[in-house]
C-alpha cells in the first residue's frame, strides 16, 4: 500500500495548538492563496509558510515522498498549461517581450513564464501548511474542531469514522485482491483494459459488501450508546483554547483582509510587472 | 422477595421480512444481580431475544411483537433505544464494529460524549473505567494496534461508563483465543461481583462460560425457551443433546465410562463435581481402552525450511520456520493473536515473499512460482467468506478459478458439479449465494478452491462462529474430504475441542517460532506450550488428576480415539 | 431501509455512518488505478464507481458527504495538498447521482436493466455538470488556469469517471441488489 501521511506529536508550539486554529488556519491560508495572484502576496506566505514549517520540527524526511510526487504533478500541469495556452501570460499581463521562438505557434515569453511562476507560487504558498496541519493536528481532535467552526457534529463524526477505518479498509483491501489473485484474477498489466477493469471489480464486490455489514454493524453499536440523542455533544479529545490560539487566530483574520484589499486594489487578481 | 428487572409475558416476535416468528411465547422473568447465560444453537432466537432487550428490536429491525415485556417495570417501546440505553449496556460480537473512537479513551468516552458531558468530568470517569477493564496503559491506543481481547475490553468499558443496570454479552467468546475468553470470562465475573448489575451472556459455548459461576441457563430452539434451570440439573439432563449444544469434554468422558451424572454431584465445573463414586469406572474404562496403532508415515507433501519474515527490517514475524506436512495429513497451525500464524499461510501461498528459507511441495521448490501458479497446488480458504465471494450466483462463483485459466465451457460444467456434490451443494447449483446460510457459504469457499485440485488445503480459522451443529457438519465434510479424496488439509485454528477431535497434529507457533509440534494430546496437556501459545487446559487433563489417573497424556489420547471411533461409527453424533 | 433519513433529528445514523465508511472505502481505494495506454498521464481511478454507488443506495446527502470528505482527505493523505475545485466537483457528482436514489430501488432488490439504465443516463449527467462544468469553471475563477486546458481535462475526467461508473458502479448495484432479494420461490434440485 502506498505510503500515507500520518500525525506524530513531535511537541513543537505548533502542535500544542487546537485543532480548531490549525484548522482555520488551513482554510483561510487555503483561501487567500486561491484567491491572490498578487505576486508580492504570494512570495511573502511562501516565505511565511517555510518558517512555520521550520518551527513545527517537522522532518523533511517525513515529507520528502509526498514533495517527490507533488513536484512530478507541478511539472505536468505547468507543460499541459504552456501547451493548452502559450500566451496566456501575454494575456494577463496585456504585453508581450518574446524570448525565443520555439516552433509552430510556441513561443517562449516573459509574461508566460511569469504566469507559469505565479502558479507554481500558488502550490507552494498552500503545501507546507497543508502537510503540517496533517501532519501535526492529532486525528482525535479533528472532528470535533470541525463541530466547533460551525460543521453539524454528525457530519463531523462521518469524517471521524472514516479516519477510524481507513486502515482496517485499506487491510481487507489487500486481503481481497489477494485471495482473488489466488483464484487466477490477473491484476497485473498482461491484460486487456476491459478485463482489467473487471478484475478490479471482482475485488470491489466483496469489499463493498463487507462494507455494507460494517454500516448496519456500527450504526447499531452507535445507535445503542446513544449517538443522536441530543442537537449537540462534546468531545473527549477537544482541546481548549488558549490565548495563543486566539491570536494565530486574529493574526489570520487581520491577513485575510489585507489579502483581499492588496489583491483587488488594482481592479485586478494579478500583479502586472510589466505595465 | 428478589426485585424482576426483565419480564417477558406470553411474548412473541416476527421480523417484518419472514414468515415465521423468530420468537414465540416467551415466559422469562430474570431477577436483579442475577448472572444468566442463554444458550442455543444458530437460529434458535437467543441473539433476538437480546435484541429485545436493548432495544435494537424493534427500533432497528421492525416487526410485529406481541405479549408483554417489561424491562425494570418499564415499557421499552415507550422508553426508545436511548432510554434503554441508559438501562442496559450491550457488548455486541463484532468488537471492530462497535469500536467507533479512534483510540481506547475516545471510545470509552463515547455514550458520555453523546450525553454532552463536560470533558472534565469525562476525563476522570474515563480513566476510572479504564482502569476496571484493564486498560489504562492503552488510553491511547488506535484499535489497529489492539488485540481482539483488548477491544472487546474497550467495548465493556464503553458500557460500563454508562453505569447501567444490565450487561449484555453477545457471543463474548466468539473470537478470543482460549486463554483470553478464560480472562474475558473471569473479568465479567468479578465485575458481576463488584458492580451488583444483572448480566445476560448469550453464547454457545457452555463449557468455557461456566468456567465462572452462573446463576441460571436458558436454553432455547426454534425461538422457544426448552429450558430454564441451573448448570447442575442441565448438565445431568439430555436437553443439550437433544438441541445440539456441546457438553463439557469432562462429562462426555464420564459418561463415556458410563457413570451417571446427577445434579446432586455438582457437575457444573470441574473443580467441583464429586467424582468418589465415579472414580471406579472411569479408571476402568480408561484402562479397558485399546490404544490405537499409529498409521503409518506416508512421504512428505510439503516442506518449510528456515523460513524468515519482518514486514519491517529488524522486527522479525517469523524466524527460523521448520516443519513438514504429510500427505494426507490433517494438521492444525496454532498460537495467539499476532504469532504469525496467518502471515507464515500468506508466505505458503506466495502473498507475502520469505526474507529466507524455502518452501518446497513434493522435493520440488515453490519459491519461483506466481500467486496463481501456487494457488493449484495449495489452497486458501479464509476466515471470513465474505472476503471471497465475488459473484452472486453459486454456479458461477465456484466456476471462477477454471474461467480465468480460460478452460472450455464442458470442462468447467464437468469440474464444477464434481465438486458441488463433493460439498454438498449440487442442488443449490442454481441458487443465489446470498440465499445460502454461513456454513454453506463457507462451504462455497472451499468448493471454489477444490475445483482448482490442489493438493493442500489451508483453512484460516474454519469453524470460528459457527454452532456445535454446524461445526461439526463442517468438519465431517473436511474429513471426509481428507478421508476419501487424500486432500491434505492444515487449519489455522483457536478452537481446542477442533485441535482434540480433527487433527492428528499441532504445529504450535508462540513468538514467531515453533515451539512445538507434536499430537494434540501432549500439547493441550504441557503447562509451557499452554501458556506460551494462549491456550487453556483442557479440562479432561484435569479429571485425570482428579481420578488419580497418573498419565494424563494418556488419558487425553485415549478419550480422543474413543471418541474418533465413536463419531466414526455414527452412534453419537447424528447430522 | 425503513430508518434512512428519517432520523428523530436530522440525518439518519445510517446515514452518517455510509458516508464515513463509503469515503473510507473511497479513500482506501484511492491509489488503485489503472493506467491507459493510449493516453499518456490518465489513469482510470474506482473513485466514482464507489461514491455512485454510496449516492444510489443511501441518497443525495449521503452522496454529497462521501465524495467531499473522500476527495479531501485522499487528497490531504496522500498528496499533502488539497485541489478544492475538483473536491467540490465531486462532492457536486455525489449530490446529483443520489439523487434518483428512490427510483433505483438497489437496497430492496429490485435493480433492474430499467433501473440500471435511469442510473446511468444519470450518472452521465451528473458527471458532465461535474467535471464539464463545475470543475473546470472553479479551476478558471479559483486557480486562473487556461481555459482550453481546464476543459480538456474535464472532458477527460467526464469520459474516463462515465465509463468506469458504468462498467463497475453498475455491477456493483446489480450485484448488491441480487443479494438484497429475498429468495422465497426457491428449490432444492435433484
Amino acid at each position: 500500500m502506498a505510503r500515507m501521511l500520518s500525525y506524530s506529536d513531535k511537541g513543537s508550539v505548533i502542535h500544542s495548538l487546537s485543532g480548531t486554529t490549525k484548522l482555520l488556519y488551513f482554510l483561510i491560508w487555503s483561501l487567500a492563496s486561491m484567491i491572490t495572484y498578487d505576486t508580492r502576496l504570494l512570495l511573502f506566505m511562501f516565505v511565511v509558510s517555510l518558517v512555520i514549517f521550520r518551527v513545527s520540527k517537522v522532518d523533511f524526511e517525513d515529507i520528502a515522498f509526498v514533495l517527490k510526487l507533488i513536484l512530478v504533478f507541478l511539472c505536468i500541469n505547468l507543460i499541459a498549461i504552456f501547451i493548452f495556452s502559450p500566451e496566456e501570460g501575454v494575456k494577463i499581463y496585456q504585453s508581450r517581450t518574446l524570448i525565443v521562438h520555439l516552433f509552430g505557434n510556441y513561443n517562449l515569453t516573459v509574461q508566460q513564464l511569469f504566469y507559469e511562476m505565479n502558479v507554481a507560487l500558488k502550490y507552494f504558498t498552500i503545501i507546507p501548511i497543508a502537510l503540517l496541519f496533517i501532519l501535526t493536528t492529532n486525528p482525535s481532535e479533528f472532528a470535533s474542531a470541525l463541530n466547533k467552526i460551525g460543521i453539524s457534529y454528525k457530519i463531523s463524526y462521518a469524517v471521524a469514522i472514516t479516519l477510524r477505518y481507513i486502515p482496517d479498509m485499506q487491510r481487507d483491501y489487500v486481503t481481497v485482491s489477494q485471495a482473488q489473485q489466488a483464484r487466477g484474477i490477473d491484476m497485473s498489466r498482461k491484460v486487456s483494459l476491459l478485463k482489467r477493469i473487471k478484475n478490479v471489480a471482482a475485488v470491489l464486490i466483496p469489499l463493498f459488501f463487507s462494507s455494507m455489514d460494517r454500516i448496519e454493524t456500527i450504526s447499531n453499536a452507535m445507535e445503542l450508546r446513544g449517538f443522536g440523542k441530543k442537537n449537540k455533544r462534546t468531545w473527549y479529545a477537544a482541546r481548549k483554547m488558549k490565548r495563543l490560539d486566539f491570536a494565530v487566530i486574529s493574526a489570520l483574520v487581520i491577513l485575510a483582509v489585507i489579502a483581499v484589499i492588496i489583491t483587488f486594489a488594482g481592479g485586478s487578481r494579478f500583479y502586472n510587472p510589466f505595465a | 422477595m428478589r426485585k424482576a428487572v426483565i419480564e417477558f409475558k406470553n411474548f412473541s416476535f416476527k421480523y417484518r421480512v419472514q414468515k415465521l416468528p423468530s420468537l414465540s411465547d416467551i415466559n422469562l422473568t430474570i431477577y436483579e444481580g442475577e448472572k444468566v447465560l442463554i444458550v442455543g444453537p444458530s437460529g434458535s432466537g437467543k441473539s433476538t431475544l437480546a435484541n429485545c432487550i436493548n432495544g435494537l428490536v424493534p427500533f432497528s429491525y421492525a416487526g410485529v411483537t406481541e405479549g408483554d415485556l417489561r424491562i425494570k417495570d418499564q415499557n421499552p417501546a415507550e422508553l426508545g433505544i436511548f432510554g434503554l440505553s441508559k438501562l442496559v449496556g450491550t457488548v455486541l460480537q463484532d468488537t471492530d464494529g462497535q469500536f467507533v473512537g479512534l483510540t481506547v479513551a475516545e471510545d470509552i468516552a463515547f455514550s458520555l460524549e453523546n450525553d454532552c458531558m463536560e470533558q472534565s468530568e469525562m476525563l476522570g470517569r474515563v480513566a476510572e473505567t479504564a482502569g476496571i477493564v484493564e486498560l489504562t496503559q492503552y488510553m491511547g491506543h488506535s484499535p489497529q494496534a489492539l488485540s481482539g481481547g483488548q477491544k472487546q475490553r474497550v467495548s465493556l468499558g464503553g458500557v460500563l461508563v454508562d453505569n447501567v443496570d444490565i450487561l449484555l454479552f453477545d457471543e463474548p467468546l466468539a473470537n478470543l483465543d482460549p486463554a483470553t475468553g478464560k480472562y474475558a470470562m473471569e473479568l465479567i465475573d468479578r465485575i458481576h461481583r463488584d458492580s451488583k448489575a444483572t448480566i445476560l451472556i448469550v453464547e454457545h459455548r457452555l463449557e468455557d462460560v461456566l468456567h465462572c459461576n452462573v446463576d441460571r441457563v436458558i436454553v432455547m430452539t426454534e425461538g422457544r425457551i426448552v429450558a430454564d434451570t441451573v448448570p447442575s440439573e442441565l448438565l445431568s439432563s439430555d436437553i443439550l443433546k437433544k438441541t445440539g449444544i456441546r457438553e463439557p469434554l469432562y462429562i462426555t468422558s464420564l459418561k463415556y465410562a458410563g457413570c451417571d451424572i446427577s445434579a446432586s454431584i455438582r457437575p457444573e465445573h470441574i473443580d467441583s463435581i464429586v467424582l468418589e463414586d465415579l472414580k471406579d469406572k472411569l479408571v476402568k474404562w480408561h484402562e479397558n481402552n485399546i490404544p490405537e496403532l499409529n498409521e503409518p508415515q506416508s512421504s512428505k507433501l510439503l516442506e518449510l525450511k528456515n523460513i524468515s519474515f519482518g514486514y519491517e527490517k529488524n522486527r522479525p514475524v517469523l524466524t527460523d520456520i521448520n516443519f513438514d506436512i504429510y500427505k494426507g495429513e490433517m494438521v492444525g497451525l496454532v498460537g495467539q493473536n499476532g504469532a504469525g500464524k496467518s502471515t507464515l499461510s500468506k508466505i505458503i501461498c506466495g502473498f507475502e515473499k520469505p526474507s529466507a528459507g524455502t518452501i518446497s511441495l513434493n522435493g520440488k521448490s515453490l519459491d519461483t512460482d506466481s500467486i496463481a501458479e501456487r494457488a493449484q497446488k495449495i489452497g486458501l480458504v479464509m476466515q471470513n467468506p465474505n472476503h471471497m465471494l465475488s459473484k452472486p450466483m453459486l454456479f458461477d462463483e465456484v466456476a471462477l478459478g477454471l474461467v480465468t485459466r480460460g478452460k472450455s465451457k464442458e470442462e468447467i460444467d464437468g469440474c464444477v458439479f464434481d465438486v458441488l456434490k463433493i460439498c454438498g451443494l449440487y442442488e443449490f447449483r442454481n441458487w443465489p449465494i446470498s440465499a445460502l446460510s454461513y456454513g454453506q457459504k463457507k462451504r462455497v469457499t472451499i468448493a471454489s478452491i477444490l475445483v482448482l485440485k490442489p493438493e493442500v488445503i489451508i483453512l484460516d480459522e474454519p469453524t470460528a462462529g459457527q454452532d456445535f451443529r454446524h461445526y461439526t457438519e463442517f468438519m465431517e465434510f473436511l474429513l471426509k474430504l481428507n478421508r476419501e479424496r487424500g486432500t491434505t488439509i492444515l487449519m489455522i485454528t483457536h478452537d481446542m475441542h477442533l485441535l482434540l477431535e480433527y487433527t492428528e497434529r499441532s504445529v504450535v507457533l508462540a513468538g514467531g517460532r515453533v515451539i512445538a509440534d507434536a499430537r494434540p494430546a501432549l500439547v493441550l496437556t504441557n503447562d509451557e506450550i499452554i501458556n506460551k501459545a494462549s491456550l487453556k487446559r483442557t479440562s479432561l487433563y484435569e479429571l485425570a488428576m482428579r481420578t488419580g489417573i497418573k498419565d494424563s497424556r494418556a488419558f487425553v489420547q485415549h478419550f480422543i480415539d474413543y471418541d474418533r471411533r465413536i463419531r466414526s461409527n455414527g452412534a453419537d453424533v447424528k447430522l | 431501509m425503513s430508518n434512512l433519513n428519517t432520523g428523530r433529528r436530522g440525518l439518519a445514523i445510517k446515514t452518517i455512518v455510509a458516508i464515513g465508511i463509503g469515503a473510507a472505502l473511497v479513500v482506501a481505494i484511492y491509489q488503485v488505478s489503472i493506467p491507459v495506454g493510449f493516453i499518456p498521464n490518465t489513469r482510470l481511478q474506482f473513485n466514482a464507481a464507489v461514491i455512485a454507488i454510496i449516492g444510489a443506495i443511501f441518497g443525495p446527502v449521503a452522496g454529497l458527504f462521501t465524495g467531499l470528505i473522500s476527495h479531501t482527505l485522499g487528497d490531504a493523505l496522500f498528496y499533502g495538498g488539497v485541489w478544492w475545485s475538483w473536491v467540490i466537483a465531486d462532492a457536486v457528482y455525489g449530490l446529483l447521482v443520489g439523487l434518483t436514489f428512490k427510483k433505483l430501488k438497489i437496497y430492496e432488490g429490485g435493480f433492474g436493466s430499467k433501473q440500471a439504465l435511469i442510473f446511468n443516463i444519470n450518472q452521465f449527467l451528473a458527471n458532465a455538470v461535474a467535471w464539464i462544468l463545475v470543475a473546470p469553471v472553479l479551476d478558471i475563477l479559483i486557480y486562473a488556469e487556461p481555459s482550453d486546458k481546464v476543459f480538456a481535462q474535464g472532458v477527460t475526467a467526464f469520459a474516463v469517471n462515465g465509463a468506469v461508473t458504468l462498467i463497475v458502479g453498475t455491477i456493483l448495484a446489480f450485484a448488491y441488489s441480487k443479494i438484497r432479494v429475498k429468495n422465497s420461490s426457491l428449490e432444492k434440485e435433484a
